[in-house]
């Protein structure tokens, strides 16, 4: 009897696992996009960035035109990998690392100080049930501070008022089907069930909220799906 | 019966007066500069007392809010001497009370192992200080009933004021911010009311018969247009404690047009196209909506101050005191006018917004003081604030 169970436990495994698969693809901007603008940091933080002063990063692009920082979901999805390990968001050279996260519903967005300087962490969430908390972190050795979000809420902004230029943002989903592109441009979201889906990129500049990329996809044990978003033209 | 004029008494309202302009003019280098929030915590600074937090520790925004902090700690205290000096013996009664009630907070917070020994020492020693004082100053009559009333009114507005700042940070709360900024302005115009009654011009004036007086439909009139500036600043207080940046960039336009669409795409637009390391909040169509109700607002209030300044010549004369000072909010005016247009092409850079912070407060309290003068001194019927 413990064998059949056994049996049939391993075999719903197999079977779970083969109706499900990755995600993949890769996003790429066309166009130029403005320049990014120097950073107003201060003496104490330039020293962090010996030989290169950092600037904005509106627009993260690589040689091949892969763009950075794009969040990519699948819209109305249910369910997904749980959520039991923090997202890690640290503070560097007085910069967040990384600039744009996701995390679950109720996830520990836990943030970090890796500097020897003070900086304030500030979450303004505008999602109802979203707590704004304003926390400080004197130094490296400061304990790590926990945040967590019952509503889901796109690009919820952290800031430092400590260091006006430090921002980063953090998508809230309530499901796991979910996750942010690489340097290169590349997504992968894994675990996905075979099915229908509506694939949705969004970028703070190039495909904001309110203008979306939205793409249908059908997963078949996993699907590759590569995008291309514009640099929007100034407005008229 | 008029008081008579204390010439040190008149110096140090002057001096409180300044030194509020000074911290509005710090304050708004703090909202200007996003700091606001740079200092998590209120009473205490980072949990230290604020007179004992490290100098080392005055970093980036930290050094703005801090040091509105401090200032503003400054003209509590003046304001508090100020009230003692204008209510005279009967107030060095409430002194001793409120120094005995600062010296067992602080004996009762020695007690508590959650407040650090510079709060219990700070309390302790300011409670002692104040307590000894009380029996030596004040010791003279009030300076005038109406004026004493003042005194404590505007120290009722400080500590409120105090609190309301405390609040907006402990709170996160922006919206108090809207109340902080506009209260500090009617905080400012009220000093500067004290310095002038208690000047010996105002005595001089008030001793002798006005030739001119100023004619009821134009004493109304400077009320309302100082009123309207009021609301002005209200209005600007409003859009600076959003925190979302300049919610119009450009101008005479708006957006590119007479009027700013408003739709959902429209708003996706405006924000992706700003490219600001100050990363504000995204704008919504209801900050547009008052942003273009202040640009409004500076012309009703540029028609208002002229008007005013056009009513006065005509009725009381070009030489008239009265008219020659509303020349110069006039020309205030026109160089406020001209600081809004500035701070929307600078991209509300800090320095710029904060001058027209400080140019605003100035324009309030010319039409409060012009106001006042107005409809006492230059009264043609008799008024009680002969008391004054």
């Amino acid at each position: 009897m413990k064998s059949l169970i056994l049996t049939l436990t391993a075999l719903a495994i197999v079977a779970g696992t083969a109706s499900a698969g990755d995600v993949t693809g890769k996003i790429t901007l066309k166009g130029t996009p403005p320049p990014e603008g120097p950073l107003p940091i201060d003496p104490t933080c330039s020293k962090f960035h010996p030989g290169k002063a950092p600037t904005t990063r509106f627009y993260v692009v690589d040689a091949t035109g892969g763009l950075a920082d794009c969040v990519v979901y699948l819209e109305g999805a249910k369910g997904g990998a749980t959520a039991d390990k923090p997202v890690v968001i640290d503070q560097k050279g007085c910069e967040y690392l990384p600039y744009i996260s996701t995390a679950r519903v109720g996830q520990t967005v836990r943030v970090l100080n890796s500097d020897p300087v003070m900086h304030n962490v500030h979450p303004t969430p505008t999602g109802e049930g979203n707590k704004e908390q304003n926390r400080v972190q004197l130094n490296a050795s400061a304990p790590a501070l926990d945040h967590s979000f019952p509503t889901a809420e796109k690009f919820l902004r952290f800031k430092c008022d400590v260091h006006g230029w430090m921002f980063a943002y953090v998508s809230v989903f309530d499901h796991g089907f979910h996750t942010v592109s690489a340097k290169d441009g590349s997504f992968k979201i894994t675990g996905v069930p075979d099915g229908k889906y509506k694939l949705v990129v969004e970028h703070r500049r190039a495909a904001p909220v309110g203008k979306s990329v939205v793409k249908e996809i059908e997963v078949n044990g996993g699907a590759m799906v590569n995008l291309t978003l514009e640099v929007p033209a100034p407005a008229k | 019966m008029p008081p008579v004029c204390q010439p040190w008494l008149h110096r140090f309202a002057v001096l409180t007066a300044l030194a509020t302009l000074a911290l509005i003019g710090i304050g708004g280098l703090v909202t200007s500069h996003g700091a606001g929030m740079a200092v998590p915590d209120w009473p205490n600074s980072y949990g230290y007392n604020m007179f004992t937090f490290p100098l080392s520790m005055w970093v980036g925004g930290i050094l703005y809010e801090h040091s509105h902090r401090l200032a503003g700690s400054v003209v509590g205290f003046m304001t508090l001497v100020l009230a003692l000096w204008l209510n005279g013996r009967p107030a060095a009664k409430w002194l001793r009370g409120g120094s005995l009630a600062v010296l067992a907070l602080g004996l009762l917070a020695s007690t508590s192992s959650n407040v650090k020994l510079d709060n219990v020492l700070f309390l302790v020693g300011t409670g002692v200080v104040g307590f000894g004082i009380s029996f030596v100053w004040p010791q003279h009559e009030p300076v005038s009933p109406r004026l004493a009333r003042f005194g404590l009114l505007a120290l009722v507005l400080v500590i409120v004021q105090g609190v309301l700042g405390g609040l907006r940070v402990t709170a996160l709360a922006d919206w108090l911010g809207i109340f902080h900024g506009t209260l500090a302005q009617c905080f400012l115009a009220l000093m500067c009311a004290i310095a002038m009654v208690t000047s010996s011009w105002w005595q001089g004036l008030k001793a002798k018969s006005q030739p001119m007086t100023v004619p009821a439909p134009v004493r109304n009139f400077l009320l309302v247009t100082t009123l309207l500036i009021l609301g002005q600043l209200a209005l600007g207080a409003s859009m600076r404690h959003q925190h979302a940046g300049l919610a119009v960039p450009d101008f005479p336009l708006a957006h590119g047009k007479g009027w700013p669409a408003t739709d959902a795409a429209s708003l996706v637009t405006y924000n992706r196209e700003r490219h600001d390391h100050r990363e504000f909040k995204a704008i919504t169509a209801g900050q547009i909506h008052l942003h273009m109700a202040h640009r409004i607002g500076a012309l009703v209030v540029f028609g208002h101050v002229l008007g005013c300044l056009l009513k006065l010549r005509r009725t009381v004369g070009v030489t008239h005191p009265l008219a020659k000072v509303a020349a110069g909010w006039f020309a205030l005016i026109c160089v406020q006018f001209g600081l809004g247009i500035w701070t929307v092409l600078s991209n509300k850079a800090a320095d710029i917004a904060t001058l027209h912070v400080l140019v605003g407060a100035a324009s309030l309290v010319t039409g409060a003081l012009l106001t006042l003068l107005a409809t006492t001194v230059f009264r043609a019927e008799p008024r009680a604030g002969a008391g004054l």
